[in-house]
């Protein structure tokens, strides 16, 4: 028999993903990856390993890349998230996106989303970065098929892109 | 994860009465990159979560006449880009950015690192090296606990239920002191340290001063290498006082055999890392050595 629970059996969260306002009443004893992929139906982010090891399901809180398998769900509450559903705007691929797409920087693709939105918020922060670099901004995100160069490549060359003004 | 009762309370005495409230139940989460795995895990199964990064109080982080205050929630990825770490405590810097990913120090906090009490953490250390004084409070008000004197064993510490840490406080840094941290992993990232160094010296021309030794990896807990830090003391700087401090930090060590290394292979590492550590904390000591972060 379960005991009387103390503290808040459910709670709701309040948050704006990909520039929409949401909000959900769930049992706390859940991920913020759990409540985007179920809830929210946003099912870009994946979840891997569950332990903060792969980064499949990196998401974007309030500007920094973190591990939703490590953030519990009413954690977000009052937060702005973005998912890799939020990176394209009207219609048009992110430079990170399309460089992916036309440099196969992808086999399988489940790591894509994860390796995607970290790259975006990276370079947010330094459009000039060298290889090694962008190397270690994606070392939390892990891929099984691809060997990581033309992961590498893509990026690389979506800074460029980017400061050729191609912008967003 | 088994369900669990979720509070977020909004200031440190509204977290310190629930806490006191819920004591022998209840466990705080502030990065949960340590707690969620474990509660997955089930190695950890509280029936209330204390949310407490809704907590302004404990994102503090300033110097201030008596030293370099630094809240409880302040989180790694922080102290790696924070411009007055990196110029004067550099150390911390060091540390910090060995944890895990982007994405996890985006979420690991300085406490969870500390209260989570694993031998082999990097940031604990950096903070023994710099004599960090814990802020506790709890049901029975405040206290000040040295870092050195926080840990009891793996995953323990001297917190009693109820007791929430709400900062750190580091000595100011003054010119002729420098400190450095380093450890060793097969992986350049996302490893967990197979031995860690942490040193701090105190120069007086040639002489060292003092000093301070924090171990990772080699011991059921942190270690303060006290032993070393002996060998160091009044000495001057150089090969003589390089072996005997890292003879007498290999002589204090327990460390095991484990997937990461064999215990000989610990202290042959504790051996080479105690001297390059101590090297570069004299090297930051006269204004120059490795720019914080770059310690491989
Ligand atoms: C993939 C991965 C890689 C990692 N690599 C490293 C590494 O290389 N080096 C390393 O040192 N660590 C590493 N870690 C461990 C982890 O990131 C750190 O220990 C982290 O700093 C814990 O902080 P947190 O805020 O996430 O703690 P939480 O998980 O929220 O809490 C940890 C513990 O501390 C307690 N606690 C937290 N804050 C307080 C407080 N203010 N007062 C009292 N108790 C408190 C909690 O109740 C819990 O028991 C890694 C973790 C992951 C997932
Ligand atoms: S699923 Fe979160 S890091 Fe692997
Ligand atoms: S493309 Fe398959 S895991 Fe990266």
């Amino acid at each position: 028999m379960l005991k009387e629970r103390v503290g808040h059996a459910t709670v709701t969260i309040r948050c704006v993903v990909n520039g929409v306002e949401r909000t959900v009443t769930t049992v706390p004893n859940r991920t913020a990856l759990e409540l985007i992929r179920e809830d929210l139906a946003l099912t870009g982010a994946k979840e891997g390993c569950g332990t903060g090891d792969c980064g499949a399901c990196t998401i974007i809180v309030d500007g920094r890349p973190v591990n939703g398998c490590l953030l519990l769900a009413p954690m977000l509450d009052g937060k702005t998230v973005l998912t890799v559903e939020g990176v394209a705007r009207g219609g048009k691929l992110h430079p990170v996106q399309q460089t992916m797409v036309e440099m196969g920087g992808l086999q399988c693709g489940f790591c894509t989303p994860g390796f995607v939105v970290t790259a975006v918020n990276f370079l947010e922060h330094n459009l000039n970065p060298t290889e090694e670099e962008v190397r270690v901004a994606i070392a939390g995100n892990l891929c099984r098929c691809t060997g990581y160069s033309k992961i590498v490549d893509a990026i690389l060359e979506a800074a460029k892109r980017m400061r050729e003004g191609e912008g967003r | 994860m088994r369900r669990f009762g979720y509070l977020a309370p909004k200031s440190v005495s509204e977290a310190v009465s629930v806490l006191a409230e819920h004591a022998a139940v209840a466990k705080v989460i502030a990065g949960g990159t340590d707690l969620v795995v474990q509660m997955k895990d089930g190695v950890r199964r509280p029936e209330v979560v204390i949310d407490i990064t809704g907590i302004d109080e404990l994102r503090l982080l300033e110097e201030r006449d008596d030293g370099l205050h630094l809240g409880a929630l302040v989180r790694m990825g922080e102290i790696e880009t924070h411009p007055l770490i990196i110029e004067k405590y550099p150390i911390l810097v060091d540390s910090a950015k060995l944890v895990g990913s982007k994405q996890v120090r985006n979420l690991a906090t300085i406490a969870g690192n500390t209260c989570n009490a694993s031998p082999g953490a990097d940031t604990p250390p950096a903070l023994i090296a710099l004599d960090a004084q814990v802020h506790v409070l709890g049901p029975r008000g405040p206290r000040v606990v040295p870092i050195d004197r926080f840990f009891v064993g793996p995953g323990r510490t001297v917190l009693e239920p109820g007791e929430l840490v709400t900062k750190f406080v580091l000595r100011k840094a003054a010119p002729n002191e420098g400190a450095y941290y380093e450890r060793h992993t097969p992986r350049k990232e996302l490893d967990i340290a197979v031995v860690g160094v942490g040193a701090w010296v105190r120069l007086n021309g040639e002489t060292i001063e003092d000093a301070r030794i924090g171990l990772a990896a080699v011991y059921p807990t942190p270690l303060r290498a006290t032993e070393a830090e002996a060998a160091l003391r009044g000495k001057p700087f150089g090969q003589a006082a390089l072996d005997a401090a890292a003879l007498a930090a290999v002589a204090q060590a327990r460390p095991i055999s484990d997937v990461r290394g064999s215990a000989d292979f610990r202290r042959w590492l504790i051996d080479v890392l105690v001297r390059r550590a101590v090297t570069n904390a004299v090297a930051r000591a006269r204004g120059g050595g490795p720019r914080a972060g770059e310690t491989h």
